[in-house]
């Protein structure tokens, strides 16, 4: 186990370091530096960004500072306001983002995983149809496109919530169930397609032939199996969720990470590109982390092998 | 006299699937008496496994049902039980082993845990006292280390030692019957004389009856007391090992003999049986073996053959066994 | 099946004809014709889809939206851009069946070119998803061993960086246009398609009929064209249809971003980030028909998606 997470840690490390270095050399391909003159009004700003890129310096030496800074989570600058930065921002948008990140995590996996059960348990029948269908069109739509239509209707027309913003628990309904129709159908599908490969499993057949409850059968022996291949795809739906709060927070107007880096983005503000850029990857690449820990537990193959498991 | 323990009696099992009813099994009868063991064989798809499932109630329902007929348990039919009382005979009346050890027990419980479950849920037992049941269950089986060995994973076991768990789980509820499906097929040649002499030894010690479905007539030969042959979802022979082994009357029966190597008839060569089993989607009439029979009648495709009792424990399913067949063979030979 | 009766009355025997007991001329044949017709793995994949009425109405939603693409533009008397400062914001009616935008435009004109973005985009992405992914997975799953290691870490590591992050950092620097997204979209997505061509391989590789092409001196590339290629065709199929609705999500969001196709042209994600201005004036048309096709045709290739993986996968076949 231990090697285990050591060898999953050297990776989250690389991946780090890749995205960084690829978001160092692609923005300085960018025509003209991404931090010339032009592009600020401002001399402090100007100021503010030679302290923190070393402008002065060959391209190799920025890069090394570069990687330095990143090391001591030091982002940077904005080139819009002087008194900005880059930490600030995410100090003022990382909670509120995680807020929806989290709720939108639990109330996917939550109500997937029931969805995906009580479908495999009623295979065939009507109920998993609709289930199925409804899971499909839960993939299918975009969540900006969901988020807009429940605006659409149910603040503008019914006015039954709020339509923006993030001041209280009524607020965070509609950004919520936008954001967590998508993954919670891809759980929903993928737990039922397991939980069927899993039901039909010798183990499932010996335990039934124990005489044990129906209830014992799937919850303590399909259950925990079917749910391996939920969390590996964890890794990626947290990424679809994460870059899905850019455009729910822009929609619903959430004072989140999101909303900055989809303004940085439009206002060309690199430094702030650059700078969520990498946090947003670093967060991501640790949360994959956990994932393969929490997957290292669940599977005992991983969890008592001293070399570590050879996956 | 010994009782009979369970009645199969004109049992018929299909399954409807997409390309339409699959009639697995097609009016079996079979009887087990009290401390045998009974083999069942007959190549892949003749419905033995099909069998043995519906004596546990453990038919996939749909698409499979029971159609017609009835197994008795002690004289109690089983196929009109409820689920709820079918749950309190499964594992402790009767137990069932499946073909491969390496599937059969949960990768993600410990072995202890999968070993005292069915003693929790059907007996008012502590952790304790079903701890040290399952201890002296591993005892029997013969583990090593039944301690230590209780806290491990199944992947931390060799093929034939999970066999051995698979065994014990089975046989911890102290089973009046215990069903092994093929319990030896996945297994290496020298652990599977190990797991025979294991059945043997516990039938001494538990008096349990089994029945053993197999392919393969060499695990036969070591243990059965009684030999039923099916084919096509029907029993076409049964006997005492020694009948089916030196007096085989069925051709199907003789050609599974031929087909395997025998150390006791040094020379004789290995004669496999040409063709495959008919389908089931639409059994043909009569003898389902005519087509792959060397010895196949007219009346073979056209009826089914009658059931000719050659002895109180031999019973056999063929037109050859017909006083005009053999009148026609000996004109032919002479 | 009346012969089926069990233990016959013993009398009864007397009435089956004597001369039905002679011997007969062994005919193995016999039983093997009475078998059901047998189907080649494409139409017995085709009778299955088709009987699959789900995927069957995506199918047909999807040829009717490439129609569409192709002609709705032009059956339109409007144009793309074309802007009118006198029908601005039109409810549906004779004159502009979807309405019009806040400058004017035509939605049905702009609803079909945007069809033609979206379509565009998602195959393109999916075809050269498609060739990189069957090279670099064919090669990885081939060769085995040390290569295959080293290509494979290489595509752990770009499976672990997120996906549309990668893809919007991109199009930053090179700027939005429709080339500039299939590039970024193809950059990062050809990860998934190789994984699978290389599983695929490596499942097929050690099977008899390639040992026996081996044997015969058949080169690499022969065998990898001959043999592998047409068995490993299914899940690649149903990996190209769901790599088509992933692509047409992510131009619409990155359009909707304000990263993807730029006015005056239109896509579905453009037109939906457009009506996001005006969802409280209750111009409902104008996000319903970008919403609703985007949505519909995502539908379409993932029903149609799950349709083939059911009809191709050799394990349900019966």
């Amino acid at each position: 186990m231990v090697t285990y997470i050591v060898k999953r840690f050297v990776y989250m490390i690389v991946t780090v370091f890749i995205i960084a270095t690829l978001t160092f050399f692609l923005m300085n391909l960018i025509p003209g530096s991404p931090f010339n003159e032009e592009r600020t009004t401002n001399a402090v700003v100007q100021q503010n960004l030679e302290e923190h890129y070393h402008l002065h310096e060959p391209l190799a030496v920025q890069y090394v500072l570069y990687l330095k800074s990143i090391i001591t989570l030091d982002f940077g600058p904005s080139i819009k306001q002087p008194t900005e930065t880059v930490n600030a921002l995410l100090g003022r948008g990382f909670p509120i983002s995680a807020e929806l990140g989290i709720w939108t995590v639990l109330i996917a996996l939550i109500s997937g995983v029931a969805l995906g059960v009580f479908a495999a348990l009623k295979h065939n029948h009507v109920i998993d149809y609709m289930a199925m269908t409804i899971a499909v069109l839960g993939i299918s739509i975009p969540n900006f496109v969901l988020a807009t239509m429940l605006i659409q209707q149910l603040a503008v027309q019914l006015e039954w919530l709020p339509a923006a913003t993030w001041s209280s628990p009524a607020h965070m309904v509609l950004p919520v169930l936008a954001l967590a129709t998508g993954p919670m159908a891809i759980i929903a599908r993928l737990t039922r397609s397991s939980m069927l490969e899993t039901l039909t499993q010798d183990y499932i057949k010996t335990a039934r032939a124990k005489g044990l409850s129906p209830y014992k059968i799937i919850v303590k022996h399909a259950l925990k199996n079917a749910l391996m291949p939920v969390v590996t795809i964890m890794g990626t739906l947290l990424a679809g969720i994460l870059t899905g709060t850019f455009v729910i927070e822009k929609i619903f107007a959430i004072p989140g990470m999101g909303k900055y880096f989809v303004e940085g983005i439009n206002q060309r503000d690199y430094p702030v590109i650059m700078g969520t850029t990498v946090f947003y990857s670093a967060f991501l690449v640790f949360m994959l982390f956990l994932v393969d820990i929490a997957y290292g537990f669940l599977d005992p193959r991983i969890k008592l092998h001293k070399e570590g498991g050879s996956s | 006299m010994v009782n009979k323990i369970l009645e199969i009696h004109n049992l018929h099992i299909s399954f409807t699937t997409f390309g339409g009813e699959v009639q697995a099994v097609r009016g079996v009868n079979l009887d087990l008496y009290e401390g045998e063991t009974l083999a069942v064989v007959g190549e892949s798809g003749c419905g033995k496994s099909v069998t043995a499932s519906s004596i546990m109630g453990l038919i996939p329902t749909p698409p499979g049902h029971i159609k017609e007929g009835s197994i008795r348990f002690k004289g109690e039919d089983m196929t009109k039980l409820s689920d709820r009382k079918m749950r309190g005979i499964r594992g402790v009346d009767i137990s069932m082993i499946f073909q491969d050890p390496m599937t059969a027990l949960n990768p993600t419980l410990t072995v202890g845990d999968q070993l005292t479950e069915g003693l929790r849920q059907h007996r008012k037992v502590t952790k304790k006292e079903a701890d040290a049941q399952a201890v002296d269950m591993l005892n029997l089986v013969g583990i090593p280390n039944p301690d230590e060995r209780m806290k491990q994973y199944p992947y931390q076991f060799s093929g034939g030692m999970r066999q051995r768990i698979v065994i014990a789980m089975a046989l911890i509820c102290e089973p009046e019957l215990l069903i092994a499906d093929e319990p030896t097929t996945a297994l290496d040649v020298t652990i599977q004389a190990q797991i025979l002499q294991l059945f043997d030894k516990i039938q001494k010690e538990t008096g349990v009856s089994i029945i053993l479905i197999t392919h393969d007539l060499g695990v036969v030969a070591k243990v059965a007391d009684r030999i039923a042959v099916m084919y096509a979802g029907k029993v076409v022979e049964t006997g005492t090992r020694r009948e089916i082994f030196y007096e085989p009357q069925h051709p199907y029966t003789k050609g599974l003999l031929h087909s395997v190597p025998r150390l006791d008839q040094k020379g004789e060569k290995l004669i496999p049986i040409d063709g495959t089993p008919p389908d089931l989607f639409s059994p043909p009439g009569g003898c389902p073996f005519t087509a792959r029979c060397p010895a196949a009648m007219e009346v073979c495709s056209r009826v089914y053959p009658y059931s000719t009792v050659r002895s109180e424990t031999h019973e056999v399913d063929c037109w050859l066994q017909d006083e005009r067949a053999k009148k026609h063979a000996a004109t032919i030979q002479s | 099946m009346s012969a089926l009766k069990e233990k016959h009355p013993d009398n009864s025997r007397s009435s089956i004809p004597d001369e039905w007991f002679q011997p007969k001329e062994k005919n193995i044949d016999e039983a093997e014709s009475v078998v059901r017709p047998s189907l080649s793995y494409w139409e017995d994949a085709w009778r299955r889809l088709r009987k699959n009425k789900l995927a069957m109405t995506g199918f047909v939603f999807l040829i009717f939206l490439a129609v569409m693409a192709v002609i709705g533009p032009w059956i339109s008397p409007y144009t793309v851009s074309e802007a009118s400062l006198a029908d601005q914001n039109q409810p549906p009616s004779m004159d502009h069946w979807f309405g019009t935008d806040e400058l004017g435009r035509d939605v049905f004109t702009r609803t079909w070119y945007g069809a033609r973005i979206s379509l565009f985009v998602g195959l393109m992405a999916a075809l050269i998803d498609f060739f990189i992914g069957v090279v670099y997975g064919g090669l990885s799953g081939y060769k085995g061993g040390r290569t295959d290691n080293v290509m494979m870490r290489i595509v752990e590591i770009l499976y672990g960086l997120p996906y549309l992050l990668v893809v919007i950092l991109l199009l930053v620097v090179m700027g939005p246009s429709l080339l500039t997204i299939i590039i970024a979209l193809t950059v990062t997505g050809w990860v998934g398609m190789a994984r699978i061509v290389r599983g695929q391989v490596l499942q097929l590789k050690h099977h008899e009929f390639v040992m026996a092409s081996q044997s015969f001196g058949a080169k690499t590339k022969r065998i990898i064209q001959k043999n592998l290629l047409p068995n490993t065709m299914g899940p690649i199929i149903v990996q190209m249809t769901l790599t088509v609705p992933t692509a047409i999500f992510a131009e619409a969001f990155l359009s909707f971003l304000g990263l993807g196709i730029q006015s005056p042209y239109a896509s579905w994600g453009v037109m939906a980030n457009d009506a996001l201005g005006v969802i409280l004036s209750g111009d409902w048309w104008r996000l319903f028909f970008p919403a609703f096709f985007i949505s519909a045709t995502m539908f379409a290739f993932n029903v149609l998606g799950d349709g083939l993986q059911d009809a191709l996968d050799p394990r349900l076949r019966r």
